[in-house]
């Protein structure tokens, strides 16, 4: 493999905008720059091609397209929908969430704790999954919400979202659930799964450029607007569509369905052979979250005894682009807290480094990264006062 | 991503004098598994000089500090005792041509070992000596207050973010945030004070004086297995008695003027006069 060629490994944290997103978008940065709410006709053509990248996105989705919101980023859509919902019902004072969120939702739910609302987090085993009946146990009438991901970003453990979801419904509770992580890496039907309220997608995690997603809000469910002003997204979301990165997301909407079976299989492939090189030749490794349903493309691995900013820095020399979720590359002093939460050692949870594969990545690439991180462990090793 | 000086980058994947020297002179190792990095230092020292003639770091840490550990080693290799002993973590951060504020408490980390690693040579009790340095404010990472202190006065920090980075302290849970703020209010208080150059009160003068006691003058007496204590303070004389074999010792009349007299007056008030009771 070439010294200088770039492997990526990292697309939990954004993909690659295929060429085909970026072709579609094009024409609505020049020549089709009207705005879609306007009377005349050129206007309306863009409206037409706004609504059919609703159509696309809503296919994705397997919901229809008038449930489908269009919102600036997966943090935007989460915060909708919790805060949202929060002031829908005025009554209830209580959200369920669990410990291993993304920010978006975590953070969300800490600012509505300083005004007065009380927030459960569930907890995660070893493995990362939630106990249904602490949720059980914690849901009441005062529930407004309860806001859980799909998959994790950091490990790829696969919430029972369906189980949580009818728990949620007899309770008569909102149901939210952020999929940012598992769109594109698991089929998402809503017609099929009815206990979902809402659930946001974002666009850079699908190939789509990053500054774009989506809330799919189901008919019926009651919502107050947080972003107030116009009328657009039905009085959802007030604010000018962005119109080329809506287009743009469609496309990569409709990309990414189609190519969904190919993904599961082929990143599956490849993610198991690094496991399995990483497990054959270096000792005392844990992958976090092995125990448990992941989606395919992601492995989280710590190495016993060593620091993870280290390692992806020297990854880094190989060309090869990781994350971690070590202390020092997050710029705070503490591990991931989803490590934490699982009850992770601190031993293995200062180094654990995650691997994201797409359909750009080969096998080869993997051979590659398994002789590199061989290399890296066993150097970095060498350097730690802390053997065994 | 870090921004990383190319010295860093250099120390980080090519570090020197890693390992561990067989039989060493003198051993310390600061940090934990917990906190997210440690440093074990081993040296040569020959017993004549004082000069470290050998030098070897084990670092469990990111990239900021495994640099940090290499640098030093190349820094004390051929300096007295007394000359590495003068090395702050500004040092070590500046010949690396600077570390990202967030990653100065690495540079801290290597003044540390190597501060212990000294004194387990002349056989300063390193653990009693932590004990009674002071009392834990930040529970996350084991902060002292001292520690805390001595990082405010010699980096001139202003702000509880520069207290986190430099000594780790708040940046877990953040429970020990509102101690940190009253103790860069004290200190901070202080430094002005020093600068318009007020005459101290009594009470600041006993606790001045206590705490120069104890952080620089009782490590030095201890060598000799002897220590001192504050009695009392009248005006500008400080009454101070010795234990332990400075008090029988010949030579303490030579130890109270020739070493805690000046010691104090540096650290206090050069006006003060030191006796014995
Ligand atoms: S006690 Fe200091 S950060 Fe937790």
């Amino acid at each position: 493999m070439s010294e200088n060629k770039i492997i990526y490994m990292d697309n939990n944290a954004t993909t690659r905008v295929y060429q085909e997103v970026l072709d579609a978008m094009l024409p609505y940065f020049k020549d089709q720059y009207y705005n879609p709410s306007s009377m005349y006709s050129p206007a309306g053509a863009v409206h037409k091609e706004m609504e059919k990248a609703r159509g696309e996105v809503a296919d994705f989705l397997g919901c229809d397209p008038i449930e489908v919101c269009f919102v600036s980023c997966g943090s935007e859509g989460d915060n909708m929908a919790i805060r949202g919902t929060i002031e829908a019902y005025p009554t209830k004072n209580h959200i369920i969430t669990t410990r291993v969120e993304h920010p978006a939702v975590i953070e969300t739910c800490k600012s509505l704790e300083r005004l007065g609302y009380r927030i459960t987090l569930l907890d995660v085993d070893n493995d990362g999954n939630i106990n249904i009946d602490d949720l059980k146990k914690a849901i009441n009438d005062n529930t407004a919400i309860v806001s859980i991901m799909y998959a994790n970003n950091e490990t790829g453990v696969i919430f029972p979202v369906k189980e949580i979801g009818e728990i949620v419904k007899n309770a008569g509770a909102v149901f939210h659930v952020d999929a940012v992580q598992a769109a594109g890496k698991l089929p998402l039907i809503m017609k099929d799964e009815p206990y979902i309220d809402m659930l946001t997608i974002a666009g850079h995690k699908i190939h789509a450029p990053k500054g774009i997603g989506a809330l799919y809000i189901k008919k019926g469910t009651k919502l107050r607007t947080v972003q107030t002003g116009g009328h657009q997204e039905r009085g959802r979301r007030a604010g000018t569509e962005n119109v080329p990165y809506i287009i743009g997301l469609g496309k990569a909407a409709s990309m990414v369905k189609a190519e969904l079976p190919k993904f599961i299989e082929h990143t599956s492939k490849l993610r198991d052979k690094l496991e399995e090189e990483v497990l054959k030749r270096i000792k005392e490794v844990k992958i976090n979250g092995k125990g448990a349903k992941r989606v395919s493309n992601t492995t989280n691995i710590s190495f016993k005894n060593i620091e993870g900013e280290a390692i992806l820095l020297l990854l880094d020399g190989y060309g090869i682009c990781t994350s971690s979720g070590s202390a020092c590359s997050s710029g705070t002093l503490e591990p991931s807290p989803v490590l934490q939460a699982m009850g992770v050692p601190f031993e293995y949870a200062h180094s654990s480094t995650r691997f994201s594969l797409s359909l750009d990545n080969t096998m080869d690439e993997i051979m590659y990264t398994a002789d590199a991180i061989e290399k890296i462990v066993a150097r970095l090793r060498d350097i730690s006062p802390y053997r065994d | 991503m870090w921004e990383y000086t190319d010295k860093v980058k250099d120390h980080f994947i090519n570090p020197r004098n890693v390992g561990e020297i067989e039989n060493p002179d003198a051993e310390a190792m600061t940090g934990s598994i917990v906190c997210g990095d440690a440093l074990k230092l081993t040296l040569k020292i020959n017993k004549d000089t004082e000069v470290i003639e050998d030098a070897k770091f084990q670092t469990f840490g990111c990239a900021s500090a495994i640099a940090s550990s290499s640098i030093l080693t190349e820094m004390i290799k051929g300096k007295t005792l007394d000359e590495a002993k003068k090395i702050t973590n500004k040092d070590i951060a500046m010949e690396l041509g600077g570390l990202p504020e967030e990653k100065m408490h690495c540079s801290v980390m290597g003044m540390e070992t190597l501060e212990k690693a000294i004194n387990n040579y002349r056989g300063i009790n390193v653990e009693e000596d932590e004990h009674d340095e002071g009392a834990i404010i930040c529970k996350c990472f084991g902060v002292t207050d001292t520690k805390i202190k001595r990082a405010i006065r010699e980096n001139n920090l202003t702000t509880v973010d520069e207290i986190t980075f430099y000594t780790k302290a708040g940046g877990g849970c953040g429970a020990c945030k509102v101690k940190l703020e009253d103790i860069l209010n004290e200190e901070l208080a202080e430094r002005e004070r020093a600068q318009k150059n007020a005459p101290l009160t009594t009470v600041q003068k006993i606790k001045k004086i206590e705490e120069a006691i104890e952080t620089v003058i009782n490590p030095m007496l201890k060598m000799d297995g002897g220590s001192c204590k504050l009695i009392d303070i009248e005006g500008n004389i400080v009454k101070i008695s010795f234990k332990g074999a400075c008090s029988s010792c010949m030579a303490s009349k030579n130890t109270l003027k020739g070493f805690v007299e000046p010691k104090i007056k540096e650290l206090v008030d050069k006006n003060l006069e030191v006796v014995g009771v």
